[in-house]
């Protein structure tokens, strides 16, 4: 603990002992999980970054409607075709006291590019250049359009706090995955709350930091976060009044939770898209563009979300939700019985052929009962499915060797952008570049990957939204993989919390803006 | 005696040293940790190449020489997950679930033994019969079914009783919190443990009523009952003395079990101990701590064994340990 934080402890206690009590507003806060560490930079997930938006701050971030709205970053502009110039806020300080400067946000980006999980989102760039205090340049190495997409995963650290070295002789900066490090247990940011208690796996404390930049912002005192993994745990703890605000609602409790007294559902449309690859290295008939609609058609991804998921998806036919460039009502999901059957019979497979199938079990909402549906509906038109599902430590491997005929996987984009879908999920498959890395399907369209390079270059964006829809239309007409749902979110809290203002569909609530109305 | 204990001892590291090979031959069967500790687009390279620093592309005799070298000198691993010796973490978690053990085994001891007497006294009153069919229930439900049906009565329904985790626990000593020191801590420890008395409670209330009805056949409870000594006597020190004996045996195995149903009781309920820690470890693939909490079960087995054996031996003298040592 840093004396820095062990003098709040202290001041706590005091605070607690006095008999004058205060009027503090608390939250307490039920997730499946906890962050894994208090190192934003030590993996990409949305548990880091449902810390990193309240110990810390962005540039910039997302709105409801997924437009972006300044924070630390107070404006900023285009001045040549590679290079984004931004202005910081000024008065902001760390946890620690230090002052907020560009300093810090090129500290925190030489820092980015060395973390193994988000260098990836920062390739594209070459460089942070301090032009004076209060102002730096974010450099690109070409035209790019994600720069502000990109500058939501940039949280300033305190770059004094982090320098230097431990007691033991190991660097402060340091970003240790698997084991003890300085910034895996120490912070300062500049957010709205500080980590006051934190006991892995059992709970966190955070304490509203008293010199936070924005006034406007909430009236939340504390935060206790409590991890409940257990479902129905998380639901009776919330509708016992145990805890205020719990996330995810599993879709069995839905209804429960929205008819229950004093509590809300909250839900929105989430991101994350669910579908099925089918290997053309591993089956002839896959290469068959006809063979893979038929199996498009053959699957009834709206029975699925209706029946499965209890209608707490929403019916996909791509891979962009609504709202990302890429997305076009255009490519509606197909489903057709004899569509599928005269398809398959065209290929010359009217009496179909045998298939594996893998699916996790345990990572997406009902994974396994999805692909048993799936199963059975594929066996309508002759397709015979061995199906194997998994956990999901041991399905990854499983994945990565394309054990299977048809693999499932979920994917969300980190750059909330449609050319990221293609670029994991269905490009070409290079190890170079790290392309097609999850393509089990191992689909290869050279026309769509010239698309999604060029998208990539192409900061225009009505030029841009013409290449990748353009790029969908091309993996929808070849029905390149099986698109099922994107999974929405759902949360749930007390009544009069507010809650529904400070969520968003990237799933990290905005605490540091909730406004509790405290009854007398 | 001393020889008896010397071949216990004996015994018991080479069943240590067997659960240690199990538990490190295991843990390459339980998928790749790596794709937990990093996110969904970091590259096979990078992934790779963790690998190699957490030693996972060693051979199997490699990692088990190193693993085994580490553990003699008490070094057990280090966590994945909590960046901590694996063995700190169990044994910070041990006091939740040893005061959640002894909870249960409070309501067991206080139940089933009036209830096993009672059962085997009057057989046929329709209180007996009760208590006889819930106990069949009793076995039947899964303890997680029990504990969710509790949660949903007593928290949700009602909110008498706290749904989830140890409420407020005071410090005692070193790494033990203690539930049993704040009204609030006594709360939130009455739920879990039930639940997890709900499996054993049963089976102790049958085993007493049988060794109980069985016992007061005998010559030496009629000829009591022929002397005139009052039932109250017979029943609770002359019969009951000699029911207890096999019940202490099963009682000492069952501690075992008792173990494997903490896990689902502590899930269920949020209770930070090390049954909790260690789903979660296998849902996290954090091996080294999966490998830690075996060994360390595998140990609390192993000691436990030993300890019932000589308490038989020491309340009915009529079992030779002497000739057992042999």
């Amino acid at each position: 603990m840093t004396k820095f934080v062990r003098s709040l402890a202290a001041a706590a206690v005091v605070a607690a002992m006095a008999p004058v009590a205060y009027a503090e507003t608390t939250v307490r806060v039920a997730y499946d999980a906890d962050p894994v560490s208090l190192d934003p930079h030590e993996q990409l997930s949305g548990g880091t970054l449902q810390l990193s938006h309240m110990v810390f701050d962005p540039l910039v971030r997302w709105t409801q409607d997924l437009q972006f709205e300044p924070r630390l970053a107070e404006s900023w502009e285009q001045i040549d075709g590679t290079t984004m110039r931004f202005k910081l806020r000024s008065g902001v300080t760390f946890h620690s006291g230090n002052a907020l400067t560009a300093k810090d946000v090129d500290w925190t980006f030489d820092r980015l590019k060395e973390s193994d999980d988000f260098k990836a989102i920062f390739a594209p760039f070459t460089d942070v250049e301090v032009v004076d205090e209060m102002t730096f340049d974010l450099k690109t190495s070409e035209p790019y359009p994600l720069v502000l997409h990109s500058a939501t995963y940039i949280f300033p650290m305190d770059s004094a706090y982090y320098s230097g070295t431990t007691a033991d002789g190991k660097e402060k900066a340091e970003i240790v995955k698997h084991g003890d490090s300085f910034a895996s247990r120490n912070v300062s940011g500049t957010g709205p709350f500080i980590v006051s208690e934190r006991e892995q796996g059992v709970r966190v404390v955070f304490d509203r930091y008293a010199d936070y930049w924005d006034t406007d912002a909430g009236n939340v005192d504390k935060i206790v976060l409590t991890p409940i993994k257990e479902d129905p745990t998380r639901v009776a703890a919330l509708l016992s009044g145990d805890v205020d605000f719990i996330a995810p609602v599993p879709p069995t409790d839905l209804k429960r939770v929205a008819e229950a007294q004093g509590v809300d559902l909250i839900t929105m449309p989430g991101t994350r898209i669910i579908t099925f690859q089918m290997n053309q290295n591993r089956v002839e008939a896959f290469k068959d563009a006809r063979v893979r609609q038929a199996i498009d058609y053959a699957v009834n991804n709206a029975g699925i979300v209706d029946r499965i998921m209890r209608g707490f998806g929403t019916v996909g036919g791509q891979a962009s939700p609504a709202g990302y460039l890429g997305y076009s009502e255009g490519y509606a999901p197909r489903f057709d019985l004899e569509k599928a059957k005269s398809l398959m019979a065209e290929a010359g497979y009217a009496d179909g052929f045998s298939i594996t199938m893998m699916a996790p079990n345990n990572r997406y909402v009902n994974d396994d009962k999805i692909a048993q549906a799936v199963a059975s509906m594929l066996a309508q038109i002759n397709i015979k499915v061995d199906l194997q599902t998994m956990p999901k430590a041991q399905y990854w491997p499983t994945f990565d060797e394309r054990a299977a005929d048809m693999m499932m996987i979920g994917w969300h984009a980190d750059t909330e952008d449609s050319a990221n879908f293609h670029q994991f999920l269905t490009a070409c498959p290079d190890e170079a570049t790290g392309n097609g890395q999850y393509n089990s399907g191992n689909y290869c369209n050279p026309e769509a990957d010239a698309l999604m390079n060029a998208a990539n270059a192409e900061t225009d964006p009505a030029k841009r939204t013409e290449l990748l829809q353009k790029l969908e239309g091309i993996l929808y007409d070849e029905a390149a993989f099986i698109p099922l749902h994107w999974q929405n979110l759902a949360w749930g809290a007390k009544s009069g919390m507010n809650a529904g203002d400070i969520v968003n569909a990237l799933n990290f609530p905005y605490f540091g803006d909730l406004i509790v109305e405290t009854g007398s | 005696m001393f020889a008896y204990l010397a071949k216990r001892v004996i015994q018991a590291i080479a069943v240590m040293f067997v659960i240690s090979l199990i538990a490190f031959a295991i843990q390459g069967n339980l998928g790749d940790p790596l794709r937990e500790l990093v996110g969904q687009s970091v590259s096979e390279e990078v992934r790779q190449q963790l690998r190699d620093e957490l030693g996972l592309n060693d051979s199997f005799v490699t990692q088990y020489l190193r693993f085994a070298g580490n553990a003699l000198q008490g070094d057990l691993g280090t966590s994945y997950f909590f960046k901590e010796p694996a063995l700190d973490v169990i044994l910070k978690k041990l006091p939740a679930t040893l005061e959640l053990v002894f909870g249960a085994t409070l309501i067991i001891v206080g139940l089933s033994v009036p209830l096993g007497v009672y059962t085997a006294i009057k057989p046929n009153s329709i209180l007996s019969r009760i208590i006889m069919g819930l106990s069949i229930i009793g076995i039947s439900i899964p303890v997680f079914l029990t504990a969710i049906l509790m949660i949903f009565v007593f928290s949700v329904e009602y909110g008498w009783l706290p749904s989830y985790g140890r409420g407020d626990t005071v410090q005692v000593w070193g790494y033990w919190q203690t539930n049993f020191a704040t009204a609030d801590g006594w709360l939130h420890i009455i739920l879990p443990s039930i639940a997890l008395a709900s499996i054993m409670l049963p089976l102790f209330v049958r085993l007493i009523r049988a060794e109980m009805m069985e016992v007061l056949q005998s010559e030496y409870v009629k000829y009591a009952k022929a002397k005139g000594i009052s039932p109250w006597r017979i029943y609770f020190v002359h019969a009951l003395k000699n029911t207890l004996l096999p019940v202490i045996t099963v009682g000492g195995v069952q501690i075992g079990t008792m173990v494997a149903y903490t896990i689902l009781t502590e899930t269920v309920f949020q209770w930070p101990g090390m049954g909790f820690m260690f789903l979660e470890a296998v849902n996290r693939v954090d091996t080294p701590l999966i490998v830690a909490y075996l060994i360390v079960v595998g140990f609390i087995f192993v000691v436990t064994n030993t300890i019932v054996d000589l308490i038989y031996g020491l309340v009915n003298p009529t079992v030779n340990i002497a000739r057992m040592g042999a």
